[in-house]
């Protein structure tokens, strides 16, 4: 080749130059668990329908949603989002609305007719499922796509559970319970209405019932000892709220009061004052702070006309309606002691929301059971002490919500259908936590949350129209928008951009990257730079 | 400036986007960008001007469609990339003198004239010591000419190939080897220095703007604008040095970022000697937060901090906040 004046050699290529190998660092792709997965009781991947719905790919959110917890639409309405109090965007400015954004998909995919995917082929066994509570129905998804012949049986005439016979209207729309039970029942799972279950080992003699699932609930309002006269008018609050489900509503009068602390104690008052009632005082012993009831749903009882009267407890119930109650004060433990001070209160019923039991009466003569404290004890794979009963929901000992029923009738399920392959369900390893100081917050756009709008006050103390309206499609779009994708690589292009020695290769879209050992010197600066904290630096084995 | 693409959970912050439009996201996002500046380069971890350089040329190669020659002083940039007979330089580029790259790119731009290559670009580039001292002359030369040059200068704020001497870029109080951290005024000299920017607008040329590698869609936009305008135009691209700030390599750009964002490095475009347009700082952080991260301010920072010398280094950061209008 002809060389141009006083050039002797090629010009060669710093390609050549391998300075990979100055480096004692390594940089190394991570997955991370981002909090709100941690959070949630039904275990759903947030994050990842998160990233569909960021791209407007709402089926494919859904479906992705799905893959945990089949009752997105209920969810997004009942459920009281521990996901958002984990959220890390919460320490920049406020947490996703995820739940308003589950919310959402679960109504998208009731309008645009959205199904689950047929179930595998036949497994050839059978599981029993006592109860059509939100855990029961969460098993009943699960098992039918392992592809189990499943078959509920619900002693209630809808199911549903504590989601019909427990939450009001205005909070659940039952046209919203129905089309996401039924999007279940389409799986081909068997459902029996009005048949209590009162011999389990009998009923799976019977059905030839390989193993069951137990979620019966906690229906059996607990009670408190208050003399009352005998035309006294005391009701208990699961009563109530059920009898609401038929079609003579409860007569609770004009004056309400409530005896109790729970959102179930919120939840009748907020409905005693939909159905005309003057005055909804809930009387609780001790103060707001300790109130097992929601934050949110105090403000909105409160903000509805219900009063609170709080350090009182209920000492006796005359005839006409009187109530007798004392004043309590926190001793230095925080717990409440009476003063002996008394005042009255007129009442022309009294319901009691004092919590529930569990009616186990179909647990007896099972062998190898161990109850406690009125619940069932599970091993942690959901299982009883009696091989092939599982049980889960309210009435094995938890907190009680929806999510959680959810939760356990997934992991249920898993660990059934393990049993019934004769293997023990390993659940993958979690990855370590994505927390907030992992993450490089600078890169994420300010943005504020979308507050839902809200049914006028007027207009939702007078009706069961439902409270909290739903986010729309720009909305929706925007709050999935503000996930953070802690943890997780979103492909933002960061690390590809940012190194000085080209030493990234970009794989392509959902690929995401790897890193070129050859020239990476270890400088890090892709890890200080990742703004999801996708990236940590290990030292290089010598 | 561009607007800000909202709600795309990074916006514009970010190299890429996934959720953008492929014409919207940066050179830099792009898998089959130039790399106009190759891997195996002998920059040190963590170099500031290798990232400038590469965000610079690979932004001007897109826009003139990869005709473009470069012309380099000496300096870092010069002999990390090109160590005899190897390059990192994946475009026509010619090295001469520490002093005259504005000269010769003035000849190579003359040049593509004379031989009727149309289209074909220019773009001299130097670090601050070749730029604001030694290369000071032709430089000047090259502005009041109007040649068709884009000159950039990287600024890392003294002479780091030869061991960290002071430039007429280095702040006050930076320790360098020739302004230690001894006596009562240790560090660099305040009020010494020049602004080679401000000076380019003196000129009146058609364009001269400040980067960044911490702002890279805005150095991007400003080195894409200044390709499509003919006649002498200034860009200057603030490039930390690890090696020379005793910084951590991991931290080059956080430390860039926060030059922005204390407002101790102003970015802003002029065109034709006046100030046009800025960029707002979005979130302001005192001084502090940006010396504390680098060595050479550590004597700031002792037992008892120098909070003389730390007040009127806040002073220089509101004064360039106030003048250049830096907040929202």
């Amino acid at each position: 080749m002809d060389k141009p004046y006083a050039i002797t050699l090629d010009a060669g290529s710093s390609l050549a130059n391998k300075t990979g190998a100055w480096r004692t660092n390594r940089p190394l792709y991570v997955d991370l668990l981002p909090p709100c997965n941690h959070a949630c009781p039904a275990g759903e991947n947030i994050q990842a329908w998160l990233y569909h719905a960021e791209s407007g790919d709402y089926e494919a959110a859904w479906r992705a949603l799905t893959q945990d917890n089949p009752l997105a639409a209920i969810m997004g309405r009942v459920c009281y989002h521990p996901c958002e109090g984990a959220c890390n965007r919460g320490k920049l400015d406020e947490a996703v609305g995820i739940n308003s954004v589950e919310r959402f998909l679960g109504d998208e995919a009731i309008k645009r007719g959205w199904k689950f995917d047929a179930p595998p082929a036949a497994t050839g066994k059978r599981v029993l499922i006592v109860g059509a509570g939100p855990s029961g129905l969460s098993a009943a998804y699960h098992l039918r796509r392992f592809g189990h012949h499943v078959r509920i049986v619900e002693a209630g005439p809808f199911p549903g559970g504590m989601m019909r016979f427990g939450i009001p209207k205005y909070r659940l729309p039952r046209d919203v319970l129905d089309a996401e039970i039924k999007r279940i029942l389409d799986l081909g799972v068997e459902l029996e209405l009005d048949t209590k279950v009162t011999d389990i080992l009998a009923t799976m003699r019977a059905g030839k019932f390989d193993a069951a699932f137990l979620a019966v609930g906690a229906h059996i309002a607990k009670r408190a000892y208050i003399p009352a006269g005998e035309a006294a008018h005391m009701l208990d609050a699961v009563a109530v709220l059920r009898s609401m489900e038929n079609e003579d509503k409860p007569m609770l009068g004009r004056r309400v009061v409530v005896y109790g602390g729970g959102n179930t104690a919120l939840d009748v008052a907020r409905t005693a004052k939909r159905l005309g009632a003057s005055e909804a005082i809930i009387v609780y012993r001790r103060t707001r702070e300790k109130m097992p009831a929601h934050d949110f749903e105090v403000e909105e009882a409160l903000q509805e006309g219900v009063l609170i009267k709080w350090l009182s407890t209920i000492k006796n119930m005359a005839n006409e309606g009187t109530l007798t109650v004392e004043k309590m004060a926190l001793d230095e433990k925080g717990f409440p002691q009476p003063t002996g001070e008394f005042e009255t209160l007129e009442a022309d019923s009294l319901i009691l929301a004092l919590g529930q039991d569990v009616d186990l009466s179909l647990l007896e003569g099972v062998p190898g059971l161990a109850i406690k404290e009125g619940t069932v004890q599970v091993a942690p794979n959901m299982m009883t002490g009696y091989p092939g009963i599982f049980a889960g929901g309210d009435m094995v000992p938890s907190e009680r919500t929806v999510t959680v029923g959810v939760g356990h009738g997934k992991k249920a399920a898993r660990n059934i259908h393990a049993w019934l392959s004769g293997a023990d369900y390993a659940p993958a390893p979690k990855h370590a936590l994505a927390t907030f100081e992992k993450l490089n917050p600078w890169y994420y756009s300010d943005a504020p949350k979308t507050v839902r709008p809200m049914l006028e006050l007027a207009r939702r103390t007078s009706t069961f129209d439902e409270v909290v309206s739903g986010l729309d499609e720009t909305n929706a779009l925007f709050e999935a928008r503000r996930c953070l994708s802690c943890g997780n690589c979103f492909e933002c292009d960061n690390c590809y951009g940012v190194c000085p020695d080209n030493a990234v290769i970009k794989l392509g879209p959902g690929k995401r990257f790897e890193f070129n050992l050859d020239y990476c010197k270890g400088c890090g600066i892709c890890v200080s730079e990742c703004p999801c904290g996708a990236i940590k630096m290990i030292p290089e084995v010598v | 400036m561009e607007a800000q693409i909202k709600f795309y959970q990074t916006g514009t912050f970010t190299v890429g986007n996934r959720l953008l439009a492929e014409d919207q996201r940066t050179v830099q996002a792009d898998m089959h960008r130039t790399n106009s500046l190759n891997s195996g380069h002998r920059a040190c971890q963590g170099c500031g001007e290798a990232l400038g350089a590469r965000y610079a040329i690979d932004a001007a190669m897109r826009a003139t469609d990869n005709k473009l020659i470069a012309v380099n002083a000496t300096g870092c940039l010069e002999v990390f990339s090109t160590p005899y007979p190897e390059t990192s330089w994946q475009l026509p580029w010619i090295h001469s003198l520490f002093g005259n790259a504005a000269a010769v790119a003035s000849g190579v731009a003359a040049a593509q004239r004379a031989l009727g290559h149309k289209g074909v670009r220019v773009i001299a580039q130097g670090g601050d010591g070749g730029t604001t001292d030694i290369g000071f002359g032709c430089l000047s030369g090259m502005f009041e000419r109007n040649d068709d040059v884009l000159y950039i200068c990287y600024d890392n704020e003294a002479y780091m190939n030869t061991g960290v001497q002071r430039s007429s870029a280095t702040p006050p109080a930076a320790r360098t080897a020739t302004t230690p951290a001894v006596g009562p005024h240790p560090g660099n000299v305040f009020g010494t220095g020049k602004n080679v920017p401000l000076i380019a607008m003196a000129h009146n040329i058609p364009y001269v703007a400040t980067a960044s590698v911490s702002n890279l869609r805005d150095l991007e936009r400003k080195v894409t604008y200044a390709m499509s305008i003919e006649g002498a135009r200034y860009i200057h691209i603030f490039v930390p040095c690890p090696l020379g700030w005793g910084s951590a390599p991991e931290d080059t750009i956080k430390v860039a970022r926060l030059a922005v964002e204390t407002g101790l490095y102003p970015l802003f475009e002029a065109h034709h000697g006046e100030i046009t347009a800025r960029t707002h700082i979005r979130h302001q952080v005192p001084v502090t937060e940006y010396l504390k991260l680098q060595k050479r301010f550590a004597h700031l920072f002792g037992k008892t901090p120098d909070h003389e010398r730390i007040a009127m280094i806040q002073k220089m950061a509101d004064h360039n906040i106030a003048k250049f209008g830096l907040l929202p």
